[in-house]
């Protein structure tokens, strides 16, 4: 098991021909993904040469648009590696669609524009009545589940399958994470993004790990700005039953800089990593100070 | 980035907000000429990028043009916490019969815009919220219908507004909803919005935060960046295409991914406590390409930071591969030559380490130790810089 991605999910790819695109659809076959093909309006009708996981040759068609990828390969999940310009427009073409799952990797995308393909999102609903489009990111490096499938940039190669469940702001930080605990392994990996407007939020994640029962224990890592990580913490103690470690990045950043991450700035004493670490403290949560740390505090709950 | 009020008010003009004249002086001569053309009682105002500048002295009224250079002569130079006044602003005075509060935001938890907006403007509104949260109108605003004349409605009567005056408010509304909608902005605030004497809305003090990521589609705000304040080391790698932010410390840092830099330079403070309380001295994201050309960048402007006294280079290679990495450190040492005096400590981890560390190996630089983690690593450098820093 595993959550929103799996071995039986059909990706397709927004940008496939493009530099990112390409190398990365390379990294995502390679990764065991089952990718069905791509699109590109202006190269529709021809198809892309990659090799899968077992080193077979594989073509994969190039649509017109997601509507008809969809339709003809019955994909389920986009991953989009599309310019910040033509982000919102490639977004809202796969919501419109009714895609499951859209995976955003674009950095540098106007937050308004996020806002609004957002919201369109909220107003596409299934006959549950909820979303039917779940966004993951934008700049982000997407979601893994070890052994089955990649829709992102995540290196595969870092770890496998595994127990833990894994929820991040941070691409690199993801790995390095991943990294520590490789001899444990992974469940499902999910990079939710750094900017102030997110699809997939660590309260989403949560649930679902919650609910995943491959998933025994979560790591949650956040980092300064917003309160993403003090809502979760309300969020755990509530919901969440499985043992969660958390880290959060930026104990040393000053008020009113910017650090990388559109989303993480300090301001007006809000959104420190002080702040967040107490209320992740206060919901149970056992917070490491670095990400050595943390990952020692993870390995404790598996020696029981 | 924050737009000072000169600037937030040039905005509301150009988008219709009702606003009165303002002239931006940089020095007393000017500001007199500014009093001259705009003519009767002025205000000379302090543009800082802070709040609390009419409490430090910043806000002052004139009656006349000579009164007024005397002011700007008193209020150029000033600091006002932290931040130095270099620009006033000559504004025309206003007859206020009453004050209001308005502001447009991202709302980062729900994910949408949020308009705030109270009949008690002209006060601190946080303090407001708190104290009389009922007093303060929060109206959540769809970010693909923005404000329209029944939202612009809603607002103005959540907020307890007399019939009689809705239509001008959601006039103005409208407007300030144009200013953050097509200038990309993540804050339009207007405190006091005024009522004058003769019944006209005003916007008379604006703050305006705009959207860098929005910078491809707004090319008029390369204007609005204000070199003159700018750290000259972050003008520099900005200069650069890095994403640099200057600290106050010693150990100079560059990682790639703006989490794991932030997470180095918490690890370096920690390691630092053990070594004389020396800190990281920057954040330094070379993100996923980590070229020759953009590691000798970085490093180029971490040293020329003079308090820097050891450089940690913490990269976990995920799609960026180690020798890629280690390649650039080595020809950056080569390209800074003799202007490289400082110890590096890298550590690399992930993507084809093992050849990158032996690339670091066969190169021997004598300025370069290499660490195995990034716990180990953040602590060599912090004993460096420490040792360095005694040693002076």
């Amino acid at each position: 098991m595993s959550i929103y991605l799996n071995k039986d999910s059909k990706v397709i790819v927004q940008g496939i021909t493009g530099g990112e695109g390409t190398k990365h659809t390379a990294l995502m076959l390679k990764a065991g993904t089952n990718i069905v093909g791509g699109v590109n309006a202006r190269k529709a009708g021809t198809a892309v040469s990659h090799k899968d996981k077992a080193g077979n040759d594989v073509e994969l068609p190039v649509f017109a648009s997601v509507a008809e990828a969809m339709e003809k390969t019955g994909a389920d999940v986009s991953v989009a590696f599309v310019p910040p310009k033509f982000a919102k427009d490639a977004a809202v073409e796969a919501i419109e669609a009714g895609i499951g799952l859209l995976v955003v990797i674009t950095e540098g995308i106007p937050v308004q524009d996020s806002a609004e393909f957002f919201n369109l999102s909220l107003t596409k609903t299934g006959a549950d009545g909820k979303p039917v489009t779940r966004i993951i990111g934008p700049n982000c490096p997407g979601i893994i589940t070890p052994g089955q499938a990649l829709a992102g940039i995540t290196p595969s190669n870092i770890t496998e399958a595994g127990p833990i469940g894994l929820v991040s702001k941070s691409g690199t930080l993801t790995y390095q994470m991943m990294y520590e605990l490789r001899d444990i392994g992974f469940s499902t990996s999910i990079g939710i993004g750094g900017d102030p407007v997110i699809g997939t939020t660590h309260i989403d994640a949560l649930e679902a790990f919650e609910n995943d029962p491959e998933t025994k224990a979560i790591v949650m890592i956040g980092e300064i700005g917003g309160d993403a990580e003090e809502r979760a913490a309300d969020y755990i103690k509530a919901h969440v039953t499985k043992p969660v470690v958390g880290y959060v990045a930026g104990f040393t950043a000053p008020e009113g800089k910017t650090m990388g991450h559109a989303g993480a700035i300090v301001s007006g004493g809000s959104g420190t990593a002080e702040g967040k670490k107490e209320a992740l403290e206060a919901a149970g949560v056992k917070v490491g100070k670095t990400p050595s740390e943390t990952a020692a505090l993870l390995r404790e709950v598996f020696k029981g | 980035m924050d737009l000072y009020e000169y600037q937030a008010r040039d905005l509301f003009e150009a988008h219709g907000v009702p606003v009165l004249a303002g002239i931006v002086a940089q020095t007393p001569e000017e500001a007199k000429a500014a009093a001259e053309k705009i003519g009767g009682v002025v205000v000379v105002k302090a543009q800082v990028k802070v709040g609390g500048r009419g409490k430090a002295g910043g806000v002052k009224l004139a009656k006349s043009a000579d009164e007024a250079q005397q002011h700007a002569e008193a209020i150029l130079g000033m600091d006002i916490k932290g931040h130095t006044v270099h620009r006033v602003m000559i504004a025309q005075g206003a007859d206020i019969a009453d004050e209001y509060y308005f502001s447009i935001l991202l709302d980062r938890a729900n994910r949408d815009y949020l308009v705030m907006c109270s009949k008690e403007g002209g006060v601190e509104i946080e303090q407001l919220a708190v104290e009389r949260p009922e007093a303060l109108a929060r109206v959540s605003v769809d970010p693909n219908t923005g404000i329209d004349a029944a939202k612009a409605k809603e607002i103005a009567e959540q907020a307890g507004f007399p019939e009689d005056q809705h239509e001008q408010l959601s006039h103005a509304f409208i407007q300030l909803w144009n200013v953050f909608s097509k200038e990309d902005a993540t804050l339009v605030e207007v405190n006091p919005l005024v009522k004058t004497g003769d019944g006209q809305i005003i916007a008379l003090d604006g703050k305006v935060t705009i959207d860098e990521n929005a910078e491809f589609r707004q090319p008029a705000h390369a204007e609005l960046v204000d070199e003159q304040t700018e750290d000259p080391l972050e003008a520099k790698a900005k200069a650069n295409d890095l994403n640099y932010v200057k600290l106050d410390g010693q150990v100079g840092i560059i990682g790639n991914g703006a989490g794991l830099v932030m997470s180095t330079l918490d690890v370096v403070a920690y390691a630092g406590e053990a070594h004389g309380g020396v800190k990281p001295a920057n954040f330094l994201d070379i993100g996923g390409g980590a070229s020759a050309e953009v590691m000798a960048n970085g490093l180029d402007v971490i040293l020329g930071d003079e308090q820097v006294e050891s450089v940690f280079v913490n990269v976990f290679g995920g799609i960026t591969s180690c020798d890629a990495v280690a390649n650039g450190i080595v020809k950056a040492l080569e390209i800074l030559g003799d202007s490289a005096t400082k110890p590096l400590v890298v550590r690399l981890d992930g993507n084809n380490v093992e050849e990158g560390r032996r690339i670091l190996e066969a190169a021997n630089h004598p300025l370069v130790t290499t660490a195995d983690t990034m716990d180990a690593g953040a602590d060599k450098a912090a004993e460096l810089a420490h040792s360095a820093r005694t040693d002076k």
